[in-house]
């Protein structure tokens, strides 16, 4: 169960914010400070592990940068609630065991509320509401990597079991 | 089953004699792409951690074209790093600052009808101008494919965008991705898309790549083209011999299309995307006379051979207007070489451009030609993302080298077409 308080984005997050390109080449938890701050510069600064990221359609897109998921998953956030997700943004985050959560319920969810996700049962409660909402669960196929954590723990199983 | 060009690649590359829309099957790589951004810094690590090399050193191809050439020590700590993963792995196939790596893969013969190729890079759509499925994936997911020559996909249903008559003089693949980005829109996830009709036959193998370049910015999984002689005659070219059967990589009659558009060659105008995305986009008159500060021709999308000759022919004889830039980096050193041989670069130079490095530099907002808060510039890339080459507060407008070179002649967003009015086609 992931709980924590809502960050609410627009439409069209993308992963120039998400990582910008001039903090690249920097290690990565010093670009994680710079995450979103072209379009939030207090999110990086406030954000408390646990915390949920709440956003609209097509949330990710651009680059394969992976540093746009791994931002999230250094500042702590516990899963990014989207109305719809870009491919390459929504693998990364699953293969670094970030949750990532499609939902038609997005706009139940207000900046600040206090959110809680159930990924495998696709349940969300917002509590500052008291409304029972509904997200995506992760697809069965991708369940075991994001429960191993990622696709590093799965691969290092999936290598010692000498299965690949 | 009838099946679409994406459905049959992915069928052969998971061993299996059909797939539908919706299905998740696992597929063996016959290419993997990575450059020094998102490869050897990020992936080298990992495979150490796995305890594995990569599985066939054969069919990994290794770019450096982010950081190129280094400008401070990070970057150059990241192109060494590149270096030595490349040898410690036993990888012949690594390309040091010889071009940015969607252009390099055609131009030394990697890419041929039928393959499935997994690329680091976002962009690595545009290997689907060869009849190939090219998609991009993060530094974890290459990580998986490096160590097991495989990866795994929801088999996608094809957008198909057929392209009518003719581009009318001044016009070009560019401006009909920037116009597709509003007209469907950038969020196709999990979608292929492919281009038919008659201007795509008519195209060059160089604008065919534009058209899948940019379908990452459709937000597609891959966009491609069914290969014809046109393509064959590339691969001779780039020292490949197609397979005898490369033209038989091709949807099926009567195979099922997600959507179907028909888009008319003549009936448009050149297009621009203005701030901060790349479906904000407009016939040129709508942003005509925005003054800028900077013209961009660059990116694997913009400065390839043909983005050069299309920028001179509007700049010969010409000079750039006072107060504007002309930053031209164009996309491999064999571009280089050829716009050289051929009077090209002369013309640009001419004109008053200063050439750049090749390599994903400013477009990427990693190398020359950053932008200050507040400025505008208007460039041949893919993305205008706040942020994304420079400043927060920059803005930058999206054109053809058409419409790039006609704006940095103005100073200001231009129309392009009365400067050709009188010269030779390109």
């Amino acid at each position: 169960m992931i709980a924590g308080r809502v960050w609410r984005f627009g439409d069209g997050i993308d992963t120039d914010v998400l990582a910008p390109g001039i903090y690249m080449k920097k290690p990565v938890e010093e670009l994680a400070r710079h995450c979103l701050e072209a379009v939030d510069p207090n999110f990086a600064k406030n954000v408390k592990p646990g915390d949920v990221v709440v956003a609209g359609k097509n949330f990710g897109l651009g680059s394969s940068r992976e540093q746009a998921a791994q931002a999230l998953v250094i500042l702590g956030v516990g899963a990014v609630i989207a109305e719809s997700f870009a491919r390459i943004f929504y693998r990364n985050a699953l293969n670094l065991g970030l949750p990532a959560l499609f939902s038609d319920d997005v706009a139940k969810i207000k900046a600040g509320d206090q959110l809680s996700v159930d990924p495998t049962a696709g349940v969300m409660r917002n509590q500052t509401t008291g409304a029972v909402l509904a997200c995506r669960p992760i697809p069965p196929h991708l369940m075991d990597m994001v429960s191993a954590g990622g696709l590093m723990p799965f691969l290092k199983r999936k290598f010692a079991q000498g299965a690949a | 089953m009838k099946m679409t060009l994406v459905q049959k690649i992915i069928a052969r590359a998971a061993g299996k004699p059909s797939v539908a829309p919706g299905e998740i099957v696992t597929c063996k790589v016959d290419l993997a792409m990575i450059h020094d951004s998102g490869g050897p810094r990020r992936v080298g690590p990992r495979l150490k951690e796995l305890g594995v090399k990569v599985w066939d050193k054969d069919r990994v191809v290794v770019v450096s074209d982010h950081y190129v050439p280094a400008v401070d020590t990070e970057s150059a700590a990241i192109l060494k790093l590149t270096r030595d993963w490349v040898k410690e792995q036993g990888i012949t196939r690594f390309y040091d600052m010889k071009g940015i790596c969607h252009v390099i893969l055609p131009e030394h013969g990697h890419l041929a009808p039928g393959l499935f190729i997994a690329g680091g890079d976002s962009h690595s759509t545009m290997g689907g101008a060869y009849g190939c499925y090219m998609a991009g994936f993060g530094a974890t997911e290459m990580t998986g494919v490096l160590a097991t020559g495989e990866t795994w996909t929801v088999v996608p249903e094809t957008i198909l965008v057929r392209i009518h008559g003719r581009l009318a003089r001044g016009l070009s693949a560019k401006d009909i991705m920037l116009m597709l980005c509003k007209r469907i829109g950038m969020e196709n996830s999990f979608k292929a898309v492919e281009y038919a009709g008659s201007a795509v036959a008519a195209m060059s193998m160089q604008e065919r790549m534009v058209l899948s370049n940019m379908a990452a910015e459709l937000g597609c999984e891959t966009g491609l083209v069914a290969p014809d002689e046109t393509t064959l005659a590339a691969m001779r070219a780039a020292g490949r011999a197609p397979d005898a059967d490369a033209l038989s990589w091709r949807g099926d009659d009567g195979a099922a299309y997600a959507a179907i558009h028909d888009v008319d060659a003549a009936d448009f105008a050149p297009q621009v995307a203005g701030p901060h995305s790349p479906d904000n986009t407009l016939p040129v008159d709508g942003y005509a006379g925005r003054r800028i500060d900077q013209a961009y021709i660059g990116a694997c999308v913009g400065a390839k051979l043909e983005d050069l000759q299309m920028a001179a022919s509007v700049l010969r004889g010409r000079k750039v207007a006072d107060g504007v830039r002309l930053l031209i980096a164009p996309a491999s050193a064999k571009t280089t070489a050829a716009a050289s041989a051929d009077g090209t670069l002369a013309a640009l130079t001419a004109a008053g451009a200063i050439l750049l490095p090749s390599g994903c530099g400013a477009c990427a907002g990693l190398g020359a030609g950053l932008l200050a808060e507040g400025e505008v510039c208007i460039s041949t890339t893919n993305r205008n993302f706040k942020g994304r080459m420079g400043a927060n507060s920059a803005e930058v407008y999206l054109g053809s080298p058409f419409t790039v070179a006609a704006s940095a002649l103005e100073g200001r967003i231009a129309d392009p077409r009365p400067y050709l009015a009188t010269a030779g086609a390109p």
